[in-house]
C-alpha cells in the first residue's frame, strides 16, 4: 500500500477479506462438541406465565437441555442493568423494572425469551423450541406512549407507577417562560420521531465455551465493545469474574448502536454452556433481529420557539415523551436526556431553553441508542421548527438561520454543552452554493411545467461526538468512564502492532489507524496491523459508538505514539552520538538534523530489542501504552440541502439533489469519511421516507420482516454531493470531530423540509410515505397526513 | 426450515408420480415464495418436487399469432426475450420489474401464477391479454384459472406446463411498487387485442386478487388515450388496505397507473 498518511484516500486494508468472503464472523466460528441454542419466545405482548412444559421437547432427538428463567434465577444470574442513572426533576431515581435474561413470571413484549433449548443441531433446537408448551394468561397490552400514561392503562412494572420511568428536565424554566411572555412571535410544532429497527447486515450471534477444568469462559459475540460486555457480564450478571471470561468480537457486520448492549441471549449462552458442559452457539435469525435488537428513536414532542421583533430566537420550550419499550436497555435512559436535550440549541444562539422529558414503558421491544442516539431527535425537532418559524415570519430559511447562528467560540449553551469550535456560515455558504439556492425558483417552475412539485429544504445540524470526558459523564449519571486506551508495539524488525480499545464493525479502522502510524513514522501501512476486539489481547477499551473512534480512540494511539517516538529518538540519538533534540523522523528514517547521519526505523527497533547498546538505564523494547480521556465532546456540524420532486398523482418523492457540507475537523481518510456520510445519509433518508416500526394495538410488530419494513435501497437515494469545510477541534491532538453519525442526524429534517416546501403543507410526519404525501398535497386533506 | 426431502423431476410425468407418492408434497418452481415461507416455518411440505430442471417446461416460442412461454421460464428470460420485447412489450416490462435481479433469475412464470399472490404482477398480464394456461391435464382461460387470493383452479397434483399469449395490437404495464417488498400496490396491465378488444386488468389492489375494470375497457374501446381513463376510478370497497396504503389510496393508484400504462402503450 505504501506510505499513506493523514489525508490519503487509502483503499481499505480490510476489504480484501470482506469482498472475497474471508471475513471471520461469530457464526463462522466452529468448536468441537458445539451445541445450538434456540429460544422460546413470547407470542404475546403482555402475559403471565402460568407454566412451562418441556417434557415433549426434552424427548426430541438431539436435545441436551431445556432451560427456563426459574433455573436462571436459581443459579444467581443477575438482572439486566441500565448503565446510566437519571433522576427525575423531583430528585427521585428512575423507576426501573426487573429484566431477566429468561423471564419466569411475566412477559412484556412479543419476542421476549422465556426458555432456551440446547441441542446438537440448529434444526433440532428449533424443532424442540416449537414443542415447548408455555401456558400464558394474556394481560391487556399498551403500545402507545400516551396511552401508557393514561389513567387505567395496563401497568408493566410495579416499580414504575403510571408506566413513567422518569420525569426529567433541563434548562431554566422560569427564564424560558419569561422569554415567551415577551415574544413577538411564537412558532408551535408537534413532532413525532418514528421508531426504527437498526437492521445491521449481520444479525447478532453468540458462541459461548465453558472450560470445566479452568472454570473459564470464552464468548465470541457481535459486540461493538467487548470489554464493556465482559465488565457487565462479570460485574452484574455474575457469569464469571473478569479474569475467567474472555470476550472476542471478531469481524462484526455493522452495529449502528444495536450491538453496544448486552442482551439476554449472550448471558444465556454463557450460562447454558456451563450447564450443559459443551459450547453453545446462538445466531439470531432476521425475525428475531426485528423483535429483539433494541429499536431506535420513538419520541413525541410538543415544541415552541419564541422570536423577538427582529426575528432573533429568544426562547425554546420543549416537552418530549420517549417510549423506552418494555424494559430499560443498557444506555436507554441517557438517549432521550443527555444525548438529546443537550443539543437543543442546535447551531443557534438561543438564550433560554427548557426541556421536559418523560420516558414510559410500553409492551414493545426495548429502545436504545441507534446511529445518532438522541441527536437525530434533537436535530429533527430544531431544524423542523426553525424552518417552520422562517416560513411563518416570511424570511428565507437560509437567512433566518444565518441571523440566529452562533458566531463566536467557545459558546456556552443553556443546556450544558460548550461548543469549542465551528464556522456555521462556512458550511451554510458551501451548501447553498453547491445546490444553487438562488436558482431554485427557476427549477421549481420548470418542474411545475412537467407536473411535478419541487421543494428545497435545509438542515443545519450539530452533534456531539467523541463521547466524552469521563468525569463529566459520571456527574450526569453514567456508570462507566468514556476514555479510550491504546498500545503501540514496535516489533524487532520494525513492523508495528497497534492494540486499540476501539472496535471496528465497518468503520475501516484497520486502514485509518494504520495511516496514523504511516504519517508519524513514514512506514508502509502494510507494516502496521491493528489489533482489536479481544479482551485477552487488548488490555481494556470502551469500544466504538458515538463517532468516538477517531476523536478518542485515535487520540489514545497518538499518546502512545508520542511515547514510542520519544524512546526511539533517545535510542537513535545514543546510537548516532547526537543530541536527542536534533533527531527528526522522516520517510521511515531517524535523521540527525543538518547532517547525513541516519538510521532506519527498523534499525532503531532492532537496537531496542537486541539491547546491546542502549542509553544508560533504559529498559529494552519499544512498546508503549496510553489512556486518553478527552476534555470535552467534539462538535461536528454542517448544512444539508435537499431538493425533491413530488409526483402529486402518487405522492412519490424523488430526491433529485442532496448536498452535504460537513465540518468534521481534520479528516484522516476522505474516502472512508465519504462512505460514512453516504451510509448515514441513506439511513436518515430511510427514516424520513420509508422506515417505520409499526405495532398493532395488541403489541404485535406488524413490520417484522423486509416484506413490510421498508429499508432504503440504492434507487431510493440520489448520488450525493459531498463537501467538507474544516475547523480544527481544539480538544484532541489530531483536531478530529467524528463523522459516523452526522449523515443520519442531519438528513431527516432536510428531506421533510423539502417535501413540505414542495407541497405547501407543513403537516407531514415521518416516514413521509407516498400515501401521506399524496394526502398532504391535496387541499382539505392536510390533517390526514399527520 | 423444517426437514424436507428434495426431488428433482426429469419430466412432467416423473414429477406427477413423485407427487403421488409424497405424503405432503409441494411443487417447487423458482422457490422465490415457497422457500422463504418454509424458512420462516410457515410451510412444511414433506417433499419438494423441483420442476425447474424439466427441459420441456423451458423456452419461449411464437406460432399462430400467439407467444408460448414454458412454465419454468424465468422472469429474466421473459424480460430479455427478443420475441416478447417485440410482440408483448408490456409483458417484457412487467417481467423486468418483478422483485430484484436475484428473484428474476430464479423465479418462474409458472410458479408465480400457481401461487397467485394478490400482489404478483403476472396475473394482470394473463387476464388482460386473454392468455391460456396449459397444464398436464387441461387448458384453462386465465380468468378461469385465477379464482381468488392465493387461489387457482389447479388441483393439488396438477402442473402448469406453459402459458400461451395471443399477440395483441398494443400492451403495456404500469405498477406502483410497495416500498418494502416491491410487490405491486397497484399494477395495471392494458391490452388492445388484434381484434381491437380492450382489456384492463389490475393486480396488487384487489382483495380477491386480479380483477378487470369494465368501465375503463369501454372508455378505451372508443378512445384509446390516457385521458379516457383519467376520470374513471374504481370503488375502494373491495380493495386491500394495509400499513402501506389505504383502499382509497390504492383506488387512486389504479387510475394513475392505468393512465400511465395507456400512455406507455402508445
Amino acid at each position: 500500500m505504501g506510505v499513506q498518511g493523514i489525508g490519503a484516500r487509502a483503499l481499505r486494508k480490510e476489504d480484501k477479506r470482506f469482498i472475497t468472503g474471508k471475513g471471520r464472523y461469530t457464526d463462522d466460528m466452529v468448536l468441537p462438541r458445539m451445541t445450538y441454542a434456540a429460544f422460546v419466545r413470547s407470542p404475546h405482548a403482555h402475559a403471565k406465565i402460568k407454566g412451562i412444559d418441556a417434557s415433549a421437547a426434552l424427548a426430541m432427538p438431539g436435545v441436551e437441555a431445556v432451560l427456563t428463567g426459574e433455573q436462571l434465577v436459581g443459579d444467581g444470574i443477575g438482572n439486566l442493568i441500565c448503565g446510566w442513572m437519571i433522576h427525575s426533576k423531583d430528585g427521585s431515581p428512575m423507576n426501573m423494572g426487573a429484566w431477566r435474561a429468561l423471564e419466569p413470571e411475566t412477559v412484556r413484549f412479543v419476542g421476549q425469551a422465556v426458555a432456551v433449548v440446547i441441542a446438537d443441531t440448529q434444526g433440532q433446537a428449533r424443532d424442540a423450541a416449537d414443542a415447548v408448551v408455555v401456558d400464558y394468561e394474556e394481560l391487556p397490552a399498551v403500545v402507545d406512549m400516551s396511552a401508557a400514561m393514561a389513567p387505567g392503562a395496563p401497568q408493566l412494572h410495579p416499580e414504575a407507577p403510571g408506566n413513567v420511568i422518569y420525569d426529567w428536565e433541563i434548562g431554566d424554566e422560569a427564564a424560558t417562560n419569561a422569554a415567551f411572555d415577551s415574544a413577538a412571535h411564537v412558532t408551535r410544532l408537534d413532532i413525532t420521531n418514528n421508531r426504527l429497527v437498526p437492521n445491521p447486515m449481520e444479525p447478532r450471534a453468540a458462541l459461548a465455551d465453558y472450560d470445566t477444568a479452568e472454570e473459564h469462559y470464552t464468548l465470541y459475540t457481535t459486540s461493538q465493545n467487548p470489554h464493556v460486555a465482559r465488565l457487565v457480564l462479570s460485574a452484574f450478571y455474575n457469569v464469571a469474574p473478569e479474569h475467567k471470561l474472555r470476550v472476542i468480537a471478531p469481524d462484526v457486520g455493522g452495529g449502528f448502536g444495536s450491538k453496544i448492549f448486552i442482551y439476554p441471549e449472550e448471558i444465556v449462552a454463557l450460562w447454558a454452556s456451563k450447564r450443559v458442559g459443551r459450547p453453545v452457539k446462538w445466531v439470531s435469525d432476521r425475525t428475531e433481529a426485528f423483535l429483539t435488537d433494541a429499536h431506535g428513536r420513538d419520541h413525541k414532542t410538543e415544541a415552541e420557539l419564541a422570536l423577538d421583533a427582529n426575528n432573533k430566537i429568544t426562547g425554546f420550550r420543549v416537552k418530549t415523551v420517549a417510549n423506552l419499550g418494555a424494559y430499560m436497555s443498557l444506555f436507554s435512559s441517557s438517549v432521550p436526556t443527555y444525548l438529546y436535550a443537550t443539543l437543543l440549541s442546535g447551531q443557534y444562539d438561543i438564550p433560554n431553553i427548557h426541556c421536559n422529558v418523560k420516558t414510559v414503558y410500553t409492551n414493545t421491544t426495548p429502545v436504545d441508542a441507534y446511529r445518532g442516539a438522541g441527536r437525530p431527535e434533537a436535530t429533527f425537532l430544531v431544524e423542523r421548527i426553525i424552518e417552520t418559524a422562517a416560513r411563518e415570519v416570511g424570511m428565507s430559511p437560509a437567512e433566518f438561520r444565518r441571523k440566529n447562528f452562533i458566531q463566536a467560540f467557545p459558546h456556552q449553551t443553556p443546556v450544558i454543552m460548550c461548543y469549542d469550535a465551528g464556522d456555521y456560515n462556512a458550511t451554510l455558504d458551501a451548501a447553498l452554493k453547491a445546490i444553487d439556492y438562488d436558482g431554485f425558483p427557476a427549477r421549481k417552475s420548470e418542474a411545475a411545467s412537467r407536473g411535478k412539485l419541487r421543494g428545497l429544504g435545509l438542515s443545519c445540524y450539530i452533534e456531539a461526538c467523541g463521547i466524552a470526558p469521563s468525569a463529566a459523564v459520571g456527574s450526569l449519571g453514567a456508570g462507566v468512564g468514556l476514555w479510550e486506551s491504546a498500545e503501540v508495539r514496535v516489533n524487532p524488525v520494525g513492523t508495528i502492532e497497534v492494540l486499540t480499545g476501539s472496535h471496528s464493525h465497518g468503520q475501516g479502522h484497520e486502514t485509518t489507524f494504520a495511516q496514523l502510524i504511516s504519517e508519524r513514522f513514514g512506514v508502509d501501512t502494510d507494516a502496521v496491523s491493528i489489533v482489536h476486539g479481544d479482551t485477552d489481547k487488548v488490555q481494556f477499551g470502551m469500544g466504538t459508538y458515538g463517532s468516538r473512534s477517531g476523536a478518542v480512540g485515535m487520540s489514545a494511539i497518538v499518546k502512545a505514539l508520542d511515547k514510542v517516538e520519544a524512546k526511539a529518538k533517545k535510542i537513535a540519538a545514543h546510537l548516532m552520538e547526537a543530541s536527542e533534540g536534533d533527531i527528526q523522523i522522516e520517510g521511515g528514517e531517524l535523521k540527525v538534523a543538518g547532517t547525513d547521519k541516519k538510521l532506519s526505523f527498523t534499525e532503531v527497533a532492532l537496537a531496542a530489542y537486541t539491547a546491546h547498546n542502549l542509553p544508560e538505564g533504559m529498559e529494552p523494547g519499544l512498546k508503549e501504552g496510553a489512556f486518553y480521556d478527552p476534555s470535552n465532546f467534539t462538535f461536528p456540524a454542517g448544512t444539508y440541502a435537499c431538493e425533491v420532486e413530488v409526483d402529486p398523482d402518487t405522492g412519490k418523492t424523488e430526491i433529485v439533489n442532496f448536498v452535504a457540507a460537513d465540518d468534521f475537523g481534520k479528516v484522516i481518510n476522505p474516502m472512508i469519511v465519504e462512505g460514512q456520510v453516504h451510509g448515514g445519509l441513506t439511513q436518515g433518508i430511510g427514516q424520513a421516507l420509508l422506515e417505520n416500526a409499526a405495532y398493532d394495538e395488541n403489541g404485535q410488530l406488524v413490520t417484522a420482516s423486509y416484506m413490510d419494513y421498508a429499508m432504503p435501497r440504492a434507487d431510493d437515494v440520489p448520488s450525493y454531493n459531498l463537501l467538507t469545510t474544516e475547523t480544527i477541534c481544539p480538544g484532541n491532538p489530531l483536531g478530529m470531530k467524528g463523522c459516523g453519525e452526522a449523515g443520519a442526524i442531519g438528513s431527516p429534517p432536510a428531506v421533510i423540509n423539502a417535501i413540505t416546501d414542495a407541497i405547501g403543507n407543513n403537516h407531514l410526519s415521518m416516514p413521509a410515505t407516498a400515501e401521506k404525501v399524496w394526502l398532504a398535497a391535496q387541499p382539505g386533506l392536510s390533517q390526514a397526513a399527520e | 426450515m423444517y426437514e424436507t426431502t428434495y426431488h428433482r423431476a426429469g419430466s412432467v410425468a416423473d414429477a406427477a408420480s413423485m407427487m403421488a407418492s409424497a405424503e405432503d408434497g409441494k411443487y417447487l418452481g423458482g422457490g422465490q415464495t415457497l422457500l422463504p415461507t418454509m424458512k420462516q416455518r410457515l410451510a412444511a411440505p414433506t417433499d419438494l418436487i423441483d420442476l425447474a430442471k424439466i427441459v420441456d417446461l423451458h423456452g419461449i416460442s411464437e406460432a399462430g399469432g400467439a407467444v408460448v412461454i414454458g412454465a419454468a421460464t424465468t422472469h429474466a428470460e421473459v424480460a430479455s426475450s427478443a420475441v416478447i420485447n417485440s410482440k408483448l412489450p408490456g409483458l417484457a416490462t412487467l417481467a423486468g420489474g418483478i422483485g430484484d435481479p436475484a428473484v428474476r433469475h430464479k423465479g418462474t412464470i409458472g410458479g408465480s401464477i400457481a401461487n397467485n399472490d394478490p400482489a404478483a404482477d403476472y396475473p394482470s398480464a394473463l387476464v388482460a391479454l386473454g392468455a391460456t394456461v396449459k397444464t398436464n391435464k387441461r387448458e384453462l382461460a386465465a380468468e378461469d384459472f385465477f379464482t381468488g387470493m392465493f387461489e387457482t383452479a389447479l388441483e393439488d397434483d396438477e402442473i402448469v406446463t406453459s402459458v400461451s399469449f395471443p399477440v395483441p395490437a398494443k400492451s403495456a404495464y404500469s405498477k406502483y411498487p410497495n416500498p418494502a417488498s416491491r410487490y405491486a400496490m397497484a399494477g395495471v396491465f392494458v391490452a388492445k387485442g388484434a381484434d381491437d378488444s380492450v382489456k384492463v386488468a389490475v393486480t396488487g389492489a384487489g382483495q380477491d386478487g386480479v380483477f378487470r375494470v369494465g368501465e375503463m375497457e369501454s372508455a378505451l374501446s372508443s378512445n384509446w388515450s390516457p385521458e379516457a381513463v383519467a376520470g374513471i376510478s374504481v370503488s375502494s370497497d373491495n380493495l386491500l388496505s394495509d400499513i402501506h396504503g389505504s383502499a382509497a389510496y390504492r383506488a387512486n393508484l389504479v387510475t394513475v397507473m392505468a393512465k400511465r400504462a395507456v400512455a406507455a402503450a402508445g
